[in-house]
């Protein structure tokens, strides 16, 4: 039920009274509806579902997903087999 | 809570056959084959190996010939990096070379749509013709056909192309060998993604175009520089169509390595967009090779240094003979079966 | 791309496996909420790399496999009439109904589009005023604010000619209805991450409480995947049984309130019918009494639609995760993607036409 993918907000604007973007997908751009996300700021990362962004991308919470991992792969290096 | 009853499921009536044509007959999957085998096969042909292939190979006097028709009717006309007239010029001289012959002349019927513009149909003609001589070949007869509007969507086009094929020359199919090398020649998904770009609704901004390109010369040169068993242009159904039929035609197993295909991020991004899988995007100006081991150095050499096949890229080997199989190699190390569509891609919200 | 491409990364992927290699003690059953989540275990060939212990059931997460018969045959009446503009999500289209699906609708002459989003549908209203413009809103919670948000806008610019057919059903429920079966196996769940982003996890606490079962928020790379079921994993090792988040650049506990917000008021909770599983009461939403002008349903009175089943597809053991798609007598013989007796065969999500897909060699040799 799920097919969001996070795309760079490149420009906000308003249509049918709708605050809309045009989202960079990274050498694609579409239009998404950013009416669930009002907060946004061009240069976010917004989670694009059906044309609608639908969470925006927290960036930290993101590094430190990675951070951990990262941290268990090193200790598995460390770690004689 | 009432405990649910969870015996007793029901499904419907399955929807096993049609009876009338639907749109994923023509995308080239397994619709289109059942199509194929239904309805034409038994009339009008036999169903060899190599009926599978790109031409049909006639012998007249020892010599050989290849034959082959498309009928081309994309929507919309003209869309980035290319339109329907430079797509049949070269769709059918890629077809004439995919079994190794030298195309020589086409044939080009038009069924026009009453209404269409002067204007318009200059511009095709004008991209036919800037194709032809970039293949370096003569269109030899044409017909012109004008139906009602309604009765065609603009413009449709049908190309029949002859070649010659030169001696020694053994491309088909159902050559694979084990250990033959699989090298494309450039990004993969690029045709079918940039058509999309342009359609209503579901279209996108991109500097993407179309890779349409007659491969006659690139493919003349890979023939010179090793051993080619097979030649396959991934039109409808992708390149990983075309490598399912070809592993039926030769009966081998491939193996294909996700991480060395190349494509471009455009077509990446659209695909994530939509929930495409990329190994199913239409390409028109690509093509596979099956490769002698020993020759894949030479042959890959030759193709990067040659227009049209500067990014080609070795993709996977035959590994074995006997069963028919696709089966890649994930990015993350995993394997997975590649298999026909059964009909049109569709893009998902799931 | 980014926020994709790093959460795909083979050598964090195969960290990631031994340390759930590690983590076991014992065999655990582990269901995958999303179609999403199943498509991505399989498309990766992720599945077959975890330890033996695991075993993962795939769960009625794909709104195209469970959006019930019923629907689907009001959507193909609807689409027949000559009047209509039928618009639709793509993976609809080939769902069969009764006795044919939408494609065939569109093959018969019926003016059946596809959309990527549904204010596509309501420009097409607007562009269209002589016609009525029909939207098939199926979904979960992921989808329902794209589509209350097309509701909204038609009745904003008061367009007349706009109508939706409604189909929308929840996770929380379907939890329930599997964890609460005596016939249940689910030791543990990995919550759909975009589910989640809308609704947040605040539902999930109750349901980890009474059945004891670890409910963690996952998204759907490789690497959170993993780490999704890592925490499950260790959760149950533990004794643990709480409802946590391993999707967090994502997912917030309260998840988007704005979406919520406009969730309830255009549409109120309604009992549902689950294809292949039957109804399970309060698990799904419909059109609240605000918005009822726009129920297609009652615009095309198709609501006496009877259906005809038939027996042989197991979608609802399927769907529950009771039984794996090889398991069913039909699948790859009578039941195959070019011919699916059920949705679960049809949608691209759906856990049989993953098998299909990608593993019917491993298990027909």
């Amino acid at each position: 039920m799920c097919l969001g993918i996070p795309g760079k907000i490149a420009e906000i604007y308003e249509k049918d009274s709708l605050k809309m973007a045009k989202v960079d997908f990274g050498g694609i751009a579409k239009e998404a509806c950013l009416a669930y996300t009002p907060e946004a700021e061009v240069g976010q990362y917004a989670l694009i579902h059906v044309g609608f962004a639908i969470s925006l991308m927290d960036e930290e919470e993101a590094q430190e997903t990675l951070k951990l991992i990262q941290e268990m792969v090193d200790l598995e290096d460390e770690i004689p087999r | 809570m009432d405990d649910l009853d969870f015996e007793g499921y029901t499904c419907p009536v399955p929807i096993r056959r049609t009876d009338t044509v639907i749109l994923g007959h023509g995308s080239g999957g397994t619709l289109s084959r059942d199509l194929l085998n239904r309805l034409f096969l038994p009339e009008l042909g036999k169903a060899a190996p190599r009926a599978l292939d790109d031409s049909a190979v006639v012998t007249i006097d020892g010599q050989r010939y290849a034959l082959t028709t498309d009928s081309h009717v994309v929507s919309p006309l003209f869309f980035p990096g290319g339109d329907i007239g430079r797509l049949a010029i070269c769709g059918t001289v890629n077809d004439l070379a995919m079994v190794g012959a030298q195309p020589v002349a086409l044939t080009c019927g038009f069924v026009l749509e009453e209404g269409l513009s002067f204007d318009l149909l200059q511009h095709v003609v004008a991209s036919m013709k800037a194709a032809a001589q970039e293949a370096g070949i003569f269109i030899a007869a044409g017909d012109t056909k004008v139906v009602q509007k309604g009765g065609a969507d603009q413009l449709f086009i049908n190309t029949s192309g002859m070649g010659k094929i030169p001696e020694g020359v053994n491309i088909s199919g159902a050559n694979a060998k084990e250990g033959d090398v699989i090298i494309v020649s450039g990004t993969i998904g690029d045709h079918g993604i940039a058509v999309l770009s342009a359609r209503e609704g579901l279209g996108f901004e991109t500097t993407l175009e179309s890779d349409v390109a007659p491969l006659n010369h690139l493919i003349q040169a890979m023939i010179e520089a090793g051993e080619i068993h097979v030649l396959r242009d991934p039109t409808r159904g992708g390149l990983a169509t075309s490598l399912v039929e070809i592993s039926e035609q030769s009966n081998v197993t491939i193996e294909l390595n996700e991480q060395s295909l190349p494509f471009k991020p455009a077509v990446k991004a659209a695909c994530e967009m939509l929930g495409f899988d990329p190994l199913y995007v239409a390409n028109e100006g690509k093509l596979v090779a099956f490769v002698k081991e020993s020759d894949a150095h030479k042959v890959l050499d030759v193709m990067k240094k040659a227009k049209y096949g500067e990014d080609a890229a070795v993709v996977g080997r035959v590994i074995g003979t006997g069963k028919s199989q696709v089966r890649l190699k994930t990015a993350i190390g995993g394997t997975r079966l590649v298999d026909m569509l059964p009909g049109e891609m569709l893009p998902r919200i799931c | 791309m980014k926020y994709l491409d790093e959460y795909r990364d083979p050598i964090k992927v195969k960290t990631l496996l031994r340390e759930i290699e590690s983590a076991v003690t014992k065999n655990w059953v582990i269901m995958e909420i999303c179609g999403g989540q199943t498509h991505a275990f399989l498309h990766n060939g992720l599945d077959a790399m975890l330890p033996p212990q695991i075993e993962l059931v795939h769960g009625p997460g794909c709104p195209v496999c469970v959006t019930p018969l019923e629907q689907i045959d009001r959507a193909l009446a609807i689409a027949s009439h000559p009047d209509v503009i039928f618009t639709s999500y793509g993976d609809m289209l080939r769902v069969p109904g009764s006795s044919k699906d939408l494609f065939a609708v569109r093959a018969q002459g019926g003016d059946v589009r596809i959309v990527y989003s549904p204010l596509e549908a309501v420009q097409i209203a607007e562009a269209n005023p002589d016609k009525q413009v029909v939207f098939f809103a199926i979904g979960f919670e992921t989808t329902a604010p794209a589509n209350a948000m097309a509701v909204l806008q038609a009745k904003n610019k008061n367009i007349k000619n706009f109508s939706v057919l409604v189909s929308h059903v929840r996770v929380p429920p379907a939890m329930e209805a599997i964890l609460g079966s005596k016939t249940n196996r689910v030791q543990g769940f990995l919550a759909a991450g975009h589910v989640c982003a809308v609704m947040g996890f605040h539902e999930y606490p109750p349901i980890a409480e009474k059945y004891r079962v670890p409910i963690v928020v996952t998204g759907f790379e490789p690497i959170d995947l993993l780490n999704g079921l890592l925490a499950a994993v260790k959760q149950l090792e533990s004794g643990q049984a709480v409802a946590e988040n391993q999707y967090q650049r994502a997912v917030k506990f309260e998840g988007n309130e704005s979406a919520q917000r406009t969730i309830r008021s255009v549409f109120q909770s309604t009992d549902r019918k689950w294809r292949g599983i039957g109804v399970i009461p309060q698990s799904g939403w419909g059109l609240s009494p605000e918005f009822q002008e726009f129920d297609a349903e009652r615009r095309f009175d198709v609501e006496n639609i009877f259906t005809q089943e038939s027996s042989l597809c197991i979608a609802g053991e399927i769907l529950q995760g009771l039984k794996k798609p090889p398991q069913c007598p039909a699948f790859g013989k009578q039941c195959t993607q070019q011919s699916p007796l059920g949705a679960p065969m049809v949608s691209a999500e759906g856990a049989c036409a993953a098998y299909y897909r990608y593993h019917r060699e491993a298990i027909y040799g």
